[in-house]
């Protein structure tokens, strides 16, 4: 059996595996998010409030993860329909703008708890909960790869125009892949908070969606396989560098660099996936 | 009255947006890439001040000269760490996110390890002077903090226009092949772009230090942050748009706080984003790095 503290990581790395999803998804299609984040905050918030405050009846924990996603999802879709017009750095920028939004209205927004957060969560997730959640969503994604929804993905990722001359509907296909990014990371932002218990706006800041888009930068995103690999190096690689003490973050930061030079396709990707 | 205050202090914090997104506009507009590191460079800016204060006893020319020339080394030796070599190999435009946010992580790390994660003081640099203009005032921090980016901006302005290094840097923003074949050295040019670029975010730093008598570590992220927001809203890689969007949205954050509610500044300024992206996603004033006609 796992000691708690090792529970403890693979719950967190559960939860950023998907977080991870959350990225490659519309990574897949060419859309770059760095507000990801954002969208795990309303997942967290809405799945916590079903399951912890409604007196009147408990909604169970599998609906309100859904509900979560679902509502981060809605959002993902508002959000992406004036968004998929922009592109490449403006998309980057304008994304990391919407995380930020996010978290500054969870902070102004008082009856969860605004700044000082929502505590009182309670604990149900368990690392079955994630590992099903986890093993869930690999196999959706890797199939999604043959089918003609992922394949669009592929080919406005590799060339727009031709995509489109092919009879793609972009913005469908765009709005599709954003919005199924937002819902993953509703749902990790679900199984976050029934896990960490508390939840303030502070814990879904930029920070959070860059080490989200570092998933999957790193690991690749050619494949699933990718984004779980980008997640289980940044996760556990802190947990090895602890005898660094104060400077396992340096490290990791000098690894960044050298794999950003060496590997700037991602640990798994095709040698002519490296420069899109 | 009031709200011509407010405004006087909205162009104050402004000023110091606009020089981090001046930054930013340079470097984009030369290398079309993101420096995610440029807001901890800005933070290494007020950190090297303050050690030149502390150990030096210089003043506070001399604290913004100190920082101005630490950050111009600092900036280099990111493009040559982080930049040059992912470039070299043709990382595209996400592998430098990659490692600049790699150093800004190293920045952060190094500075806490020195000072602390919590807040440093930082030791009031003048007399506290009221300036009266009418029923205006403004404090001899506040002029300094004006006069120097105004003057910063101006001699950006001229560097860009006027000097031969300025047009090499046009030239390479227009078209970095044609620039080549014309006998620019791109890679020096570059060079060059990071030490005016990152010159510029570390006396930003340096002039928040004195505004806010307060530095930190982690100060260095709210400005990645803001300064990517100026640049768009100004229009990316173009200097004069970074000037004007980062003035403005000063004003607008010092107008929140007076008249909603502090907690609202952010959401203000990335209100104010969403809204330039969605009616003129080029940025207020399009065009790269072109100067004049």
């Amino acid at each position: 059996m796992l000691s708690s503290y090792q529970e403890s990581i693979a719950i967190f790395l559960g939860v950023n595996v998907l977080m991870a999803f959350s990225v490659y998804v519309p990574t897949s299609a060419g859309l770059i998010s760095l507000g990801q984040a954002g969208f795990m905050a309303i997942g967290a918030y809405t799945s916590a409030y079903l399951t912890s405050r409604f007196t009147s009846f408990d909604v169970p924990f599998g609906l309100a993860l859904f509900l979560g996603g679902a509502a981060a999802g809605i959002v993902g879709v508002l959000v992406a329909a004036p968004a998929v017009r922009i592109k490449g750095i403006y998309l980057i920028i304008a994304t990391l703008g919407f995380g930020e939004i996010v978290r500054v209205l969870f902070v102004n927004f008082e009856p969860l708890g605004g700044a000082s957060g929502l505590a009182g969560i309670k604990p149900l997730t368990t690392l079955s909960w994630v590992v099903a959640t986890c093993i869930l969503f690999f196999a959706f994604l890797w199939r999604l790869r043959s089918t003609p929804l992922g394949r669009a993905f592929v080919a406005i990722h590799e060339d727009e125009t031709a995509a489109e001359a092919m009879g793609i509907n972009l913005f469908r296909t765009k709005l599709m892949a954003f919005g199924g990014g937002a819902f993953i990371a509703g749902i990790a932002g679900g199984l976050y908070a029934h896990f960490a218990l508390f939840i303030d706006p502070s814990q879904f800041g930029f920070s959070k969606s860059a080490e989200a888009f570092l998933f999957v930068i790193l690991g690749g995103s050619v494949n699933p396989l990718g984004p779980v690999a980008g997640a289980i190096v940044v996760t556990l690689l802190p947990e090895f560098l602890r005898f660094l003490q104060d400077w396992r973050m340096s490290f990791f930061a000098v690894l960044l660099i050298a794999c950003a030079v060496w590997r700037p396709g991602g640990l798994i990707s095709y040698r002519r996936a490296a420069h899109p | 009255m009031i709200l011509l205050q407010q405004i006087i202090n909205g162009v104050m914090l402004g000023s110091t947006y606009a020089l981090v997104a001046i930054g930013y506009s340079l470097i984009f507009g030369v290398l079309r890439l993101l420096h995610f590191a440029h807001g901890e460079v800005f933070m290494v800016g007020a950190f090297i001040a303050l050690c030149s204060v502390w150990y030096l006893h210089v003043g506070p020319v001399l604290a913004v000269v100190s920082a101005a020339v630490g950050c111009a080394a600092l900036g280099v030796i990111i493009e040559f760490v982080a930049f040059r070599p992912v470039r070299r190999r043709s990382g595209g435009m996400l592998a430098p996110i990659v490692s600049s946010l790699g150093v800004g992580l190293l920045l952060q790390e190094v500075a806490t390890n020195i000072f602390g994660a919590d807040q440093t003081r930082f030791p009031p640099q003048f007399e506290a002077t009221l300036y009266h203009f009418g029923s205006l005032f403004v404090t001899s921090t506040q002029l300094f903090i004006l006069g120097t980016s105004f003057g910063l901006m101006l001699l950006v302005h001229l560097f860009i226009t006027r000097t031969k290094y300025g047009l090499a840097m046009r030239a390479v923003a227009e078209n970095v092949d044609v620039a080549g074949l014309l006998g620019i050295n791109s890679n020096a040019v570059v060079v060059l772009t990071f030490a005016v670029a990152s010159a510029l975010g570390g006396i930003a730093g340096v002039l928040v230090g004195f505004a806010f008598s307060a530095i930190s570590p982690f100060m260095g992220i709210s400005m990645t942050i803001k300064g990517l927001v100026v640049m768009l809203i100004g229009g990316l890689g173009n200097v004069y748009g970074a000037m004007i969007g980062g003035l403005v949205l000063g004003i607008a954050e010092v107008l929140t706080v007076g008249y909603l509610a502090s907690s609202y500044r952010d959401a203000f300024s990335f209100a104010l984003l969403i809204l330039v992206l969605l009616v003129r996603p080029q940025g207020l004033f399009s065009g790269g790095l072109r100067a004049g006609h």
